[in-house]
């Protein structure tokens, strides 16, 4: 399928390029990161406890299910995230293990 | 007396209009929202570069949200604001704040909670698939990114927000595919006398309905849910449903589903606030009485996450708790007689919509036991029917269910229902799930720093 939302205004905004595991996506200037990855794809992660892909559910924060990674293992909440261009983002927890603060 | 130090939290407009009241007596609140932007869910603002007008966005209610953001931008430089700040918890007469990483603890003397709501869903089988949303999230898609969730959408669950958003998406250039509410017709004809509180918003709703129907919209009233069907790479396929009888199934690439709304109570929580049992919502809420006073000093409550009264209730509440604080610290006394009676009408109008619009605790105590019921970790309604436990919270502690990404906020209510039905006792016996910090999950190292 193409993306999974689709635009219904507000489509003359500049464009901004980011890159969703390794492929180039592009999105607009104002996106959240869930509209810019769902504008072009269908989901924006795997369920860890179930078979099914997953595009988020509340869209204000309150559920946690559009969490993706930024390149160096950073946790981002995609609904309430602004896209930046040429941000990196993973759609998998990379493999980094997080710094012991202190 | 030194300024008295007052925390809001919230700029909805209940935390909106309680700041003005505040400032209006030489009081500087500090106003703390996790939003980018002012205004709340209702009058919430879109992105700055964006150009659609206030009628697009607000409809019915372009010249509340264009008062409520004009108030707010002239009180910007008479209070003390922090957007993009998440209040975490509240203890030892502090509010603990995280904003992008960044902790602080803010003390006062008076607090004023106006943390709104979040929507109240019914699990259905396939929920957990990609393409199903809260009716909240479908919303916010469309007043602040300007899309659809997707190119066929249905909309089901009850309460008015489920046709008003429908309508929205419709005037906005999507395809509804359908409106389906588990309510029967006629608890609407029931419940008219109490909706009557309200004439003008009864209208707008008739008037929304009516335009669903014209514009072809497949509307349909006394529906129970069978199935979301789907494929877990692809998301939602169709949509499975019963009503007059008959098994219906309509072919869709998005559901939007709620049943009305549940108020964030969470910090009113660890504030210590004390809770009771509502039997008309079947929810718990914090205890507030006519003036907008929790049960500990000092801590205030308004709008939607005290009750849900709705967007005009909200204000009105604000207000009303504004002026009762600042009268209780001796700081200025007025009169809140019209605004205790705006509030009481608004409250009858609210019971009138909860009877119209009914949450269908039969239709959950009835799911099947493969049913997800918790969406964060895919605990099913059949693990909470075993479990060894017939209380919330000890429920949670063997099944997770109010434990996971959530924190309960789209299984709690529902998982409760699952649990009374199958011991057979009385929702309000199930008791509630407590309110934990952080209240959403906080970046690494930072609640480790603070614990
Ligand atoms: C998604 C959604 C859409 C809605 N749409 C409509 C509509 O179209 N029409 C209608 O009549 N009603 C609508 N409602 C009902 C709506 O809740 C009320 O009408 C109105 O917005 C209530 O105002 P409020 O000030 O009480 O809360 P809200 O407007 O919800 O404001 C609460 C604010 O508190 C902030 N907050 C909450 N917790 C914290 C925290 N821990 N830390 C920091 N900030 C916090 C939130 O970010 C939010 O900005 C909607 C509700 C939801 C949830
Ligand atoms: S979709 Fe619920 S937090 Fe982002």
């Amino acid at each position: 399928m193409n993306g999974r939302f689709t635009r219904l205004a507000e489509t003359d905004r500049p464009t901004v390029n980011i890159i969703v595991d390794g492929q180039p996506v592009q999105a607009m200037v104002g996106d959240t990161l869930m509209v810019a990855m769902l504008s072009s794809g269908a989901s924006l992660r795997s369920a860890e406890f179930g078979p099914e892909k997953r595009a988020g559910f509340c869209l204000m924060g309150a559920c946690q299910d559009c969490w993706v990674w930024t390149a160096d293992g950073g946790r981002l909440r995609a609904c309430s995230t602004p896209v930046e261009n040429g941000q990196q983002i993973s759609t998998s927890q990379p493999e980094v293990t997080w710094p012991n603060h202190g | 007396m030194a300024e008295p130090r007052v925390i809001i939290v919230g700029a909805g407009p209940a935390g909106v209009r309680a700041a003005e009241v505040l400032v209006a007596s030489g009081v500087r609140p500090v106003v703390i929202d996790e939003g980018r932007r002012d205004g709340g869910q209702i009058y919430r603002r879109q992105p700055e570069g964006f150009t659609r007008g206030y009628d697009s966005l607000y409809g019915t209610e372009a010249d509340r949200a264009l008062s409520l953001h004009e108030t707010f931008d002239g009180l910007k430089d008479k209070i003390d604001y922090r957007p993009d700040t998440l209040v975490w918890n509240i203890s030892q007469g502090r509010v603990w704040t995280n904003a992008n990483g960044r902790v602080d603890d803010l003390e006062y003397d008076a607090l004023l909670l106006c943390t709104g709501a979040t929507d109240r869903v019914m699990p259905v089988k396939g929920w957990q698939y990609a393409g199903v949303f809260s009716l909240g999230a479908s919303q916010v898609a469309l007043k602040s990114q300007a899309v659809s969730i997707g190119r066929r959408v249905v909309f089901m669950g009850s309460g008015p927000l489920l046709y008003l958003v429908a309508s929205q998406y419709v005037k906005a250039g999507a395809n509804v595919v359908a409106v389906l509410d588990t309510a029967p017709f006629f608890a609407r004809i029931k419940a008219l006398p109490k909706l009557l509180a309200e004439p003008g918003v009864l209208w707008n709703g008739i008037m929304l309905t009516r335009m669903l129907q014209k514009s072809g919209v497949r509307l349909m009233t006394g529906v129970k849910p069978r199935e979301i069907l789907g494929d877990p790479e692809t998301g939602v396929s169709s949509l499975q449903f019963e009503a007059g009888g008959k098994i219906h199934e309509i072919a869709c690439d998005a559901v939007a589903m709620g049943h009305h709304l549940r108020p964030e109570t969470q910090l009113a929580d660890l504030a210590r606030c004390a809770f009771r049992f509502d039997s008309v919502t079947r929810q718990w809420l914090p205890v507030v009485d006519a003036d907008g006073r929790s049960s500990v000093d000092g801590v205030y409550l308004a709008g939607d996450g005290a009750r849900i009264l709705g967007a005009r209730s909200a204000e009105a509440s604000g207000q009303l708790a504004a002026m009762t604080l600042l009268s209780d610290m001796g700081v200025a006394a007025s009169d809140r007689w019209a605004l205790r009676q705006a509030v009481a009408n608004y409250a009858r109008f609210a019971t009138g919509l909860a009877e119209a619009f009914p949450w269908p605790h039969e239709q959950i105590a009835d799911l099947a036991d493969d049913v997800v019921l918790c969406r964060c970790e895919g605990v099913t309604v059949g693990e909470m029917r075993r479990v060894d436990a017939s209380e919330a919270n000890r429920a949670k502690a063997f099944n997770r269910v109010g434990m996971g990404r959530c924190q309960g906020r789209y299984c709690g209510l529902a998982g409760a229902e699952v649990l009374a039905a199958a011991r057979d006792l009385p929702i309000e016996a199930i008791g509630r799930l407590r309110g934990q910090a952080p209240v959403k999950p906080i970046s690494v190292g930072v609640a480790e720093d603070e614990a």
